[in-house]
């Protein structure tokens, strides 16, 4: 099916294996039981799916999921046309269909009686039921619900429900140990070992402060981001500041000791 | 020679040699033999530095003080004083003198005369200080006004009398000068004169730097950087770089000026000067913070890779050049881990010249020991000295790739001081200049005497058993079992929880509060208004939404068909946004809350409880207006046997005048026994039908009690404690006060905590926690 191949993920996808996962992974997906990524933000978890998706030559189909997001964005809902209503599938569906890999990215984002649909896919019936068309899907052989999900998320109304939690294999993600770090943000961007290193360290200096009045370190993503400008040509420390300080806080203390550790990183 | 009768020969005939002596002294016509016996002298000391005109000008002047009728005194003070003063606003007399000049005329018309000669008899000291001709033009506008403000009539009286304060203030003046920029003193002046105009005694002391509000100006005021004023960046720095989170003790500089303290550390914390100035270095200017910074950094590396060695087998010597060598290993992992200290060390550290230091007739070992310093962190060194250069070779080669250790700078010490001997070393005058590191802490950490044993003041402090006298207990105690994690078993009822109502004070106290934060609350409502429930509502005529809306999708078909335009908008969506939420707000309210906010001169003198009352009367004023339900208890305990939970609103109840009455009484005493605690409030809670139950719990410490001498039991029960309320359906929070409660909130609260590093915000960071949390 033409439609599936527009889900392949086509070229191998970098991702720097930071412990077993890959391998714990393939045997989640042997059995064909959920997964639960979770870690803190940028951390690499949505490059990992689409890592083992490429690895298992399955199709992938993210969802990003969000507060306004109501059950027939995932499951599909009728829309109007010349000769009457038509069914569209939502997204879950269609992966259930195909037999894709369905990562619904930061689920706990989605409001909790969106969140229930996805638990007929998990249990050992793997069914979709359609209400409103009255249809039930069996989901593909080759189907699987993957899930993200920040725990470090300081909002205690977004979290999810045991009931939900308790259906899924789960991964604990966190920013690399330093070494491998730089080796990611090295790779990713192209800029020199020693460089991505100081990088590296002015990310964990800053993740030090978390609790403290950061909700949140610097991600390695915005580590890639740094990375990134300083091989176009910026300078590294107005790199480090516009991608690494300036986005995580307003809190005037902790950009002034940030912009510190900066300066201190390049002598 | 007739007893009683001195023979007091009129000065005015005194005869010099130098004619231009004599003919200065003809036109200063003075008739003081004082004066006379140190005239050459000062007129030599004039002539060095004055032109014509100007020495003109400055006898002229003298000859005008010689003649206010005030002694010798005064003359004395110019003559020997003005070259000085003139030298130090570099060199340009003229618009200083006339500025002088009027001042003092000012003061003798005045009933302010007395005060001539202390001004003039600080004078240089003062303009040593500012450097400038205009800074000095305003001291003397300062003191000015001082003495027109404070210079008065007694009520009803016509007689005035002179300014009390003005006299002392020209005594401290240099040495206010020396603490304070110009604005500094004109603020500490003003606020002498603004509190104390009326009162002659106590605006003496003020002066002359007595009281305590004095000395507390004085220091607010004060040049470069307080670290009062960077604390938190320094906390943060210390927290974020180093990974340490030891508490910073400040220490006075102002008021020790022989003794200048170092920097060092103990049992109770990093003890680091109240207040650093920029200092000039040759490679620019090294800010306070970043001195701070420094001082912070080296400290933190001695706590990283420093152990103690024993100092009885060390001489002085062997000790010195230990602790040089050992510094600087410090200085060179910092310098590995941020690179940029470098600078910052490197401008700090003095680069003392090779040949400063004349070994045959001073102890020049500490002068080696400098450079050899410099010369380990600087790669650009500037020496030549082969021993010098061999060390720093050895030195780095010890250290290698790897950390070494304070053991093995102990033998490199041990063999440079060996190897370098010079029978001079031994001389007792010791060359000192330039050779002083001040970021570097004073070591006595690096040291451990066998001899007089360990200076371990043991003592605990004996159990504070507040004397309250039980109150009546309204209700039976309710029994709760505590999780004993040795045995991992639970101990049955074992903590008995006694509820009451609190006790009620003046709820016009928590209105008050309330306004004082009026600002704050306009803010907060903006916020709750956002978060504001609205119903479930269908929401319709949407182009996308959830679900196609019917009966308009029918009609819009039917235009469809017969041609016309159809309405596009024929789906509906729903927003359902009603908030389910309870909380219950827990208070510790043990012992500890009584203390004030901040450390010595930055108290501002509110106590944590108080902070507590304001925070939480924000709080409910908050929730009230979103609509949840909660309710608001406090406890703390006297062992398992008395465990205090007091009712300050329950669900049911409305924000009123009773409850804020409770809220105006709180009162602070006793332990912190949270697991039972925990699990009483939770029993509340779990009966509540809302979606989302909250316990929110606010502290300032780890939990205690004084039956409890293991630090880790009641720690593990409190864990245990919210295990149960997450198994029944209740979320723990915990905002804690303790800034070093990283560790034992995660053992206890999981992800579900938060550390406020600054208490003073407490008032507007707790609403703004909550409105988080339920977002
Ligand atoms: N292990 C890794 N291998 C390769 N790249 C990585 C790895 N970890 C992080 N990255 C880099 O970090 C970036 C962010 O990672 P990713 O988008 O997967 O984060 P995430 O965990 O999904 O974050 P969020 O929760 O915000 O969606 C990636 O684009 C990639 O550049
Ligand atoms: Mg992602």
């Amino acid at each position: 099916m033409s439609n599936k191949e527009q889900y392949l993920v086509r070229t191998e996808p970098f991702y720097q294996a930071q412990g077993r996962e890959v391998i714990l992974y393939e045997a989640a997906y042997a059995a064909r039981l959920p997964v639960m990524l979770k870690g803190p933000t940028g951390c690499g978890k949505s490059r990992f799916v689409e890592y083992m998706a490429w690895k298992l030559g399955k199709p992938l189909i993210t969802v990003a999921c969000n507060e306004d997001m109501t059950a027939s964005d995932l499951v599909g809902r009728y829309l109007l046309d010349a000769n009457g209503t038509r069914w569209l599938d939502g997204p879950l569906t269609t992966a259930a269909r195909m037999g894709a890999i369905c990562y619904l990215d930061e689920i706990v984002e989605a409001r909790q009686d969106t969140t229930v649909v996805i638990h007929p896919l998990t249990d050992h019936r793997r069914v979709l039921p359609l209400d409103k068309k009255g249809e039930l899907i069996e989901a593909h052989p080759d189907f699987q619900l993957v899930i993200s999900y920040n725990p470090g998320y300081q909002s205690l109304m977004k979290d999810l429900k045991q009931s939900t939690k308790q259906r899924f294999t789960a991964f604990d993600f966190d920013y690399p140990e330093a070494a491998l770090e730089t080796q990611i943000v090295a790779q990713e961007s192209g800029l020199d070992a020693e460089t991505a290193q100081k990088l590296v360290k002015i990310a964990q200096t800053a993740r030090n402060l978390k609790g403290h009045g950061l909700d949140e370190g610097i991600s390695t993503r915005l580590v890639v981001y740094a990375a990134t400008l300083i091989k176009r040509g910026v300078a590294p420390q107005d790199a480090c500041r516009m991608a690494m300080v300036r986005p995580i806080t307003d809190d005037a203390d902790i950009r002034a000791t940030l912009d510190h550790a900066v300066d201190a990183s390049f002598a | 020679m007739v007893t009683g009768v001195r023979q007091v020969p009129d000065a005015r005939s005194r005869t010099y040699e130098h004619p231009q002596v004599q003919a200065a002294w003809q036109t200063l016509d003075c008739g003081f033999a004082t004066v006379a016996d140190v005239f050459e002298e000062c007129i030599y000391a004039a002539l060095a530095s004055f032109s014509k005109p100007q020495l003109d000008a400055y006898l002229e002047a003298a000859r005008v003080i010689g003649k206010l009728g005030r002694g010798p005194e005064p003359l004395l003070a110019f003559l020997e004083e003005w070259p000085t003063v003139v030298a130090a606003a570099s060199g340009d007399q003229e618009p200083l003198l006339p500025q002088v000049m009027a001042a003092i005329r000012v003061m003798q018309k005045s009933p302010n005369s007395k005060a001539i000669t202390p001004f003039l008899q600080t004078l240089a000291a003062v303009a040593r200080r500012l450097q400038s001709a205009e800074q000095v033009e305003v001291y003397v506008d300062i003191a000015l006004n001082l003495m027109a403000r404070t210079t008065g009539s007694i009520h009803g009286h016509h007689t005035t009398f002179p300014s009390p304060g003005l006299p002392h203030f020209f005594e401290q003046a240099p040495r206010l000068l020396g603490l304070l920029s110009t604005a500094g003193l004109r603020n500490w002046t003003d606020y002498g004169i603004r509190n104390y105009s009326k009162h002659p005694e106590r605006q003496v002391d003020y002066f002359s730097l007595q009281s305590a509000d004095s000395r507390a100006v004085l220091q607010r005021e004060r040049h470069g950087t307080l670290f009062a004023d960077v604390e938190r960046k320094l906390d943060l720095y210390l927290r974020a770089l180093w990974q340490d989170t030891e508490q910073l003790v400040p220490y006075s500089t102002a008021f020790d000026e022989l003794r200048k303290p170092i920097p060092y550390y103990d049992r109770l914390g990093m003890r680091v000067p109240d207040v650093f100035d920029d200092v000039q270095a040759p490679g620019g200017v090294v800010g306070g913070l970043d001195r701070y910074r420094a001082v912070l950094a080296h400290m933190a590396g001695h706590r990283r890779w420093s152990s103690s060695i024993i100092a009885d087998n060390y001489s002085p010597f062997q000790r010195m050049a230990v602790e040089f060598f050992e510094d600087c290993r410090i200085e060179t992992l910092l310098i590995r881990e941020y690179p940029g200290l470098r600078r910052i060390f490197l401008a700090l550290h003095p680069l003392p010249g090779e040949a400063d230091c004349d070994p045959e007739t001073t102890s020049c070992l500490r002068h080696r020991l400098a450079m050899l310093s410099y010369a380990l962190l600087d790669p650009q060194h500037p020496y030549t000295n082969p021993q010098l250069l061999d060390f720093v070779a050895r030195f780095h080669q010890t250290l290698g790739d790897g950390v070494s250790s304070t053991r093995e700078m102990a033998d490199l010490a041990l063999l440079y001081v060996a190897r370098t001997r010079r029978q001079s070393d031994q001389l007792a005058r010791v060359h000192f200049d330039n050779t002083v590191i001040d970021y570097r802490d004073d070591n006595r950490h690096l040291w451990q005497y066998i001899e007089d044993s360990d200076d371990e003041d043991f003592f605990d402090d004996p159990a504070k058993q507040n004397a309250k006298p039980a109150e009546v207990q309204s209700l039976p105690p309710r029994r709760y079992p505590e999780w004993d994690y040795q045995s991992q078993t639970y101990r049955p009822d074992w903590a008995s929880v006694y509820e009451a109502l609190h006790p009620s004070g003046n709820p016009a106290d928590i209105d008050r509060l309330l306004e004082k934060h009026a600002a704050l609350a306009k803010r907060l409502k903006r916020l709750l208004d956002l978060l504001k429930p609205q119903d479930k509502v269908r929401i319709r005529y949407q182009e996308e939404g959830s679900d196609l809306d019917l009966d308009i999708a029918i009609s819009s078909l039917i235009d469809y068909k017969s041609g016309a335009t159809p309405d596009p908008r024929i789906n509906m969506s729903h927003r359902t946004d009603g908030r389910s939420i309870d909380v219950l707000l827990l208070l510790d309210l043990s012992e500890s809350l009584n203390q004030k906010v901040g450390a010595g001169d930055t108290a501002n003198g509110q106590t944590i409880l108080e902070l507590s009352q304001e925070a939480v009367s924000l709080l409910a004023w908050a929730i009230d207006h979103l609509g949840d339900a909660y309710a608001i208890a406090g406890f703390h305990s006297n062992t398992r046997h008395e465990v205090r939970y007091q009712h300050i609103k329950g669900f049911s109840e409305r924000w009123d005048d009773t409850v804020k009455a409770r809220l105006a009484a709180m009162q602070a005493g006793w332990s912190t026994r949270m697991g039972a605690a925990l699990r009483h409030a939770g029993h509340y809670l779990e009966h509540r039908r809302a979606d989302k139950k909250i316990l929110l719990l606010l502290t300032d410490g780890e939990p205690a009690d004084i039956d409890v001498t293991e630090p880790d039991h009641l720690r593990n029960d409190a864990r245990k404690a919210v295990e149960e309320l997450a198994a029944r359906g209740v979320t723990s929070f915990c905002l804690s006060l303790d800034p070093k409660a990283d560790e034992y909130v995660r053992d206890i609260f999981g992800k579900n905590w938060r550390v406020l590093d600054r208490v003073e915000r407490l008032p507007e960071a707790l609403p703004s926690l909550y409105l988080q949390l339920t977002r």
